[in-house]
Order: structure tokens, then sequence, then C-alpha cells
């Protein structure tokens, strides 16, 4: 009698979680999983302007891929763009947080003012900046000037504008970094500095014996994350780096390739091949950092 | 007194980098709206530099309101929203409830699944989706803009994880009140995760809000785009006539912002909740 209950129970699971399942399961499925295939499928293929059809060219979008020197340099603009955005805006993030998360007088309203980017369209970020940085008649250059500097060509300089782009992408996501690091703070004990108040540790100290490493969950989540973010980087690109402009070589990243081939030049096979690249780059540094991660933590 | 001293100092550096922290977050908002309200030639003005426009003129506005029709991008800008927004808690919450509360066959498959779109780059699924909306001859409609947001990797694993973080005592008092798997789950289990559904669908409204590529992908029409893809399309239109560009920023993001200031305990709370909770 207990059994058959038992059974009944477990069926009634399986009927219930199933169907609660299934808009996500199929939706999983059409949207993203056979997606991912399809994505790879087409990179074997060639598709034409004008609504030509499919020409299966094998792995001919590869060889170009590996002999494409702007697939390189974007590569390379990628990750340089990365390499500047992680760091800064997890550093910045982090002193804003730890201030924050003192008894200080307009916490709120400084955290109201860090998170503001966070609601804005990032094309009107993007204007806004391409604003400032004008060479003309640009805010920042006004400022520099009226210190007694030359002007910068902020983004038509190939060797500045990665840069420039860059200080957008951490002005942009410092706000959200902190609002993490603000709630991994909150987890800490208090006891903990106290304690250490009572040894003699000065704010310092505290800051690497205690906050640091009681924050490397949360700090481990937001560097994966933003590891992953910034290596998509593409609408501070997209919006600030006109055609025409000459840092643009120097400055497109990968997803602004993958862009410009599938939906400008039409040629979907060789835009497919390039996300495959942008994957398997994002699955392996991925793949990287958990590791890394597991080995310091076992340690 | 010497220890005074000191805190009044560590408090006064404390606050001098907030504020130049503050400063440098809020400066392009504030150089926005003042180029807004300014003259073509004031903007590019340089000797003298004009900081403060001579006249709070609104004839940017005017005449990018004349170009666009802001009530038009609006409205699809709230529709994108809506629809993402409902589409990702009805649909996450059914399947979190079932990943973190439910036992049974096919369940950890399922789970995986959802594991798995959350490792993977977004763009590798636009080329597939926009030929999907294409060959259902849906591009340039609403549903198009909500269609990849139709379901949720991202909001099943937050809302899976609010389920799991539920005491067994709860369940099983309404299991031996007679209670069905539905009941329980919509009205024992389902309210107690609130605090993760509004942290979904604010996550999902902001990012439904600032996702650029989609909409410039499957609307290409100027009656069908939202806010993010016509703020594209102007600056390819009128380079360099900055008060009008500023204008159409500053439409574009004061909603956003008026919202987000009176409802910024939930905007923040929210996204700490949607990211702590990994």
């Amino acid at each position: 009698m207990k059994r058959r209950e038992k059974t009944k129970f477990n069926l009634k699971d399986f009927f219930w979680g199933w169907l609660f399942l299934l808009p996500t399961v199929v939706g999983l499925l059409i949207l993203n999983i056979i997606p991912i295939f399809q994505t790879i499928y087409q990179s074997f293929f060639k598709t034409g302007a004008f609504g030509k059809g499919n020409i299966f060219v094998g792995l001919q979008n590869y060889k170009k891929l590996f002999s494409d020197a702007s697939v390189w340099q974007a590569l390379f603009n990628t990750f340089k763009y990365a390499i500047i955005e992680v760091p800064f805006s997890i550093a910045i993030a982090l002193v804003f947080a730890v201030l924050l998360n003192k008894k200080i007088r307009g916490r709120t309203v400084y955290r109201t003012i860090y998170f503001l980017p966070m609601v804005a369209a990032p094309a009107a970020i993007a204007m806004v900046w391409r604003w400032l940085y004008n060479s003309e008649f640009g805010l920042l250059n006004h400022l520099l000037n009226s210190i007694g500097l030359k002007s910068v060509e902020w983004i038509s300089n190939p060797s500045i504008a990665f840069i420039s782009i860059a200080i957008v992408g951490i002005w942009s996501v410092v706000g959200y970094n902190m609002v993490l690091f603000l709630a991994g703070l909150q987890e800490i004990p208090h006891d903990y500095y106290e304690a250490a108040e009572i040894d003699g540790a000065n704010a310092f100290r505290q800051f690497f014996a205690i906050t640091l490493p009681c924050l490397s969950p949360t700090m481990f989540f937001v560097t994966v994350t933003r590891v992953i973010g910034a290596l998509q980087v593409f609408d501070v690109i997209y919006m600030m780096m006109d055609r025409v402009n000459p840092a643009l070589y120097k400055t497109q990243s990968l997803v602004y390739l993958f862009y410009k081939y599938s939906f400008v030049e039409s040629n979907k096979g060789y835009g497919s091949a390039i996300v495959v690249l942008l994957l398997a780059v994002i699955m392996i540094i991925t793949a990287v950092q958990v590791y890394l991660q597991k080995k310091w933590s076992d340690a | 007194m010497n220890i005074k001293t000191k805190k009044l100092l560590n408090s006064a550096l404390i606050q001098i980098v907030l504020l130049i922290g503050a400063v440098v977050m809020i400066v392009p908002f504030l150089w926005m709206l003042l180029t807004s309200f300014k003259t073509i030639s004031e903007s590019t003005q340089v000797n003298p530099f004009v900081i403060f426009p001579s006249k709070w003129r609104l004839d940017a506005f005017k005449s990018v309101m004349s170009k666009m029709n802001f009530l038009r991008l609006y409205w699809n800008t709230l529709v994108l929203i809506i629809g993402r927004i409902f589409f990702a808690v009805v649909t996450a919450t059914m399947a979190g409830y079932a990943l973190g509360r439910l036992k049974f066959p096919g369940r950890n498959l399922a789970f995986g699944l959802v594991l798995f779109q959350m490792m993977v780059p977004a763009q590798i699924f636009i080329i597939p989706q926009y030929l999907m909306v294409s060959k259902m001859g849906m591009l340039n409609t609403s549903f198009a803009l909500i269609f990849p947001g139709l379901v949720t990797a991202f909001g099943t694993f937050l809302l899976r994880q609010a389920y799991i973080s539920l005491p067994k005592d709860l369940e099983e008092a309404a299991v031996l009140d007679g209670c069905g798997v539905f009941a329980r789950f919509l009205f024992v289990m389902l309210p107690l995760t609130r605090s993760s559904m509004v942290a979904l669908g604010i996550f999902t409204a902001l990012f439904a809000f600032k996702d650029l590529m989609w909409p410039l992908v499957v609307n290409t029409e100027q009656t069908t785009m939202p806010l993010s893809a016509a703020l594209a399309k102007i600056q390819g239109q009128f380079t360099s006539d900055y008060p009008e560009l500023m204008a159409a920023s500053m439409l574009a993001c004061v909603p956003m912002i008026i919202i987000y200031i009176l409802f910024q305990k939930q905007f923040i709370e929210g996204i700490a909740t949607s990211g702590s909770k990994m």
C-alpha cells in the first residue's frame, strides 16, 4: 500500500515536472541549442548576397579566417579591450564598494549615481562619449587645452582609440560590478573586523586579510562574467567608430566583424565561422579561469 | 583628540574619492543635458567655450521629435520590455520550480541544457534566430523583438536557486493538507520567491532596453524599432548636429532613469540578487 502511494507520488512529480519544464526546454532547444549546431553547420557554407543560396564550401571559410589579417587583428583588439576593461572596472568598483560599505554620508546618493550608466541605452552612452571625445569641440579636449595641454584625437588616432573605447566600457560597467561587490561585502560578518581592530590591524591590512579573501566567490563570479562580457564588446565600437574612421581597423572587435559580415555584407557563412571562433575563445578562457580558481582555492 | 582628527581626515578623504567618482559618472549625463538645449553654433563654439546654453531652447527636441515618432519608439520599447518580462517570469518560474522542488527522471538533463545555454556567447544564436523570424515572415514586428526572450536559461537558473533555498517543511505541510503539485506551486511556494521574480523582471527589462544588435538585425523599419536601434539610426542620419543627437539621447534615457530613481532599491537589490545567486 505504502509503496504504491510512493510510485503514484513520483508519477505525479514526473507529470508536473515535465509539464512545467516543457516551455523552457522546448524553447531552449529551438532558440538556443539547435541554433548552435546550425551556426556551426552554416560556417561550412558560402552565402551569397542577393538571395543566392547556400553553397557548401567545406573548410574554406575557416581557411579564409585563419589567413585573414583583419580577423587576427580583431581578436587582438578584443583582447586589448578586455585586458583594460576587466581589471580597471573591477578595481574601481571594489574601491567604491568598500568605501560605500562604511557608514558614510550620502551613501545612497553615491550608489545611485554610480549605477546610473547601467540604466542608460548604450547607443546614447556611446553618442555622448563620442561628443565628449570630439577633437575640435569636445569637452575633454577643452579641459586639456585649458590646463595647457594639447588636444588628443581620442577616437581617430589608432594607438589611442582602443583606450578611449575601453574607458567608456569601464565607465558603463563600474556601477554594476560595485553593486555585486556591495552584496558580497554585506555577507562578511562584522565580528571579523572588530577582532582585527582589537588586534590593531589597520584598514589596509584588514582589506587584504579579511575583505579580499571573504569576497573571493563574488570576485570569481564578477571576473568570469566580465571577461565573457568584454570579449563580446560591440555596442560602443559600433556606435563610436565610423566606417571611415582610420582607427577602426585597430579597434573593431570579433563581434563587430561578425555583425559586419553576417548582416551588412550578408555573408552569413563567414560570419558564422567568426562567431564559432569567438565561441572557442570564450570556452577556452572560461575553462582556464575555472581551473585556476579551483587550483587557487584548493591551495 | 589626535584619533578624532585622524578619523575626520579619513572620512574627508573618503568623501573626496567618492565625490570625484560621482563627478566622473555624472558629467557625461550633464553634458548630454546641456548640449541638448544649445544651438548648433553654441555647441561648436570653442573661443570662448560655451558650457551653459544662453537660453534653454527646446528647438533640438522639437526637431528630433518631428523627424522621429518618439511616441511610437516608446511604445515599441514598452512592448518589447513587457513582453520579455512576461515570458521570462512565467517560463522561468515554472521551470525553476520543477528543477528546484520536484524529483523526476530527466531533471538533470534539463538542468544541463540550462547551464549549457548560459556558457555560450549569445551571438552564436543570432543568425539562426534571424532566419527563423524571417521564414515566419515576422521581421519588423513586436514578436521579432521579443522572440529570443521567450525563454530564459539565466532566469530559470535564478528561480531554481530561489526554490532550492526554501525550507522543506512548508511544502510537506501543504502535502499533508492534501495540496496537489500545482496548488503547492501556485499558493505556497511561488509567493515566497517574489524577490527573485522581481530581480528577474528588472534584469530582463534592463537588458531588453539595452539590447542593440538584435533589434538592429530584425527590425529595420523605423516604425518598428525600439529606442536603442532608433538612436543608432539617428546618428547615421545627422552626424554633426550634436544638440539634436543629445536631445534624442535624452528622450531615450530619461524615462528609464526616472523609473530607476523611483525604484532604485528594487533595481539595486534585483541586480545584486541576480549576481549573488550564482
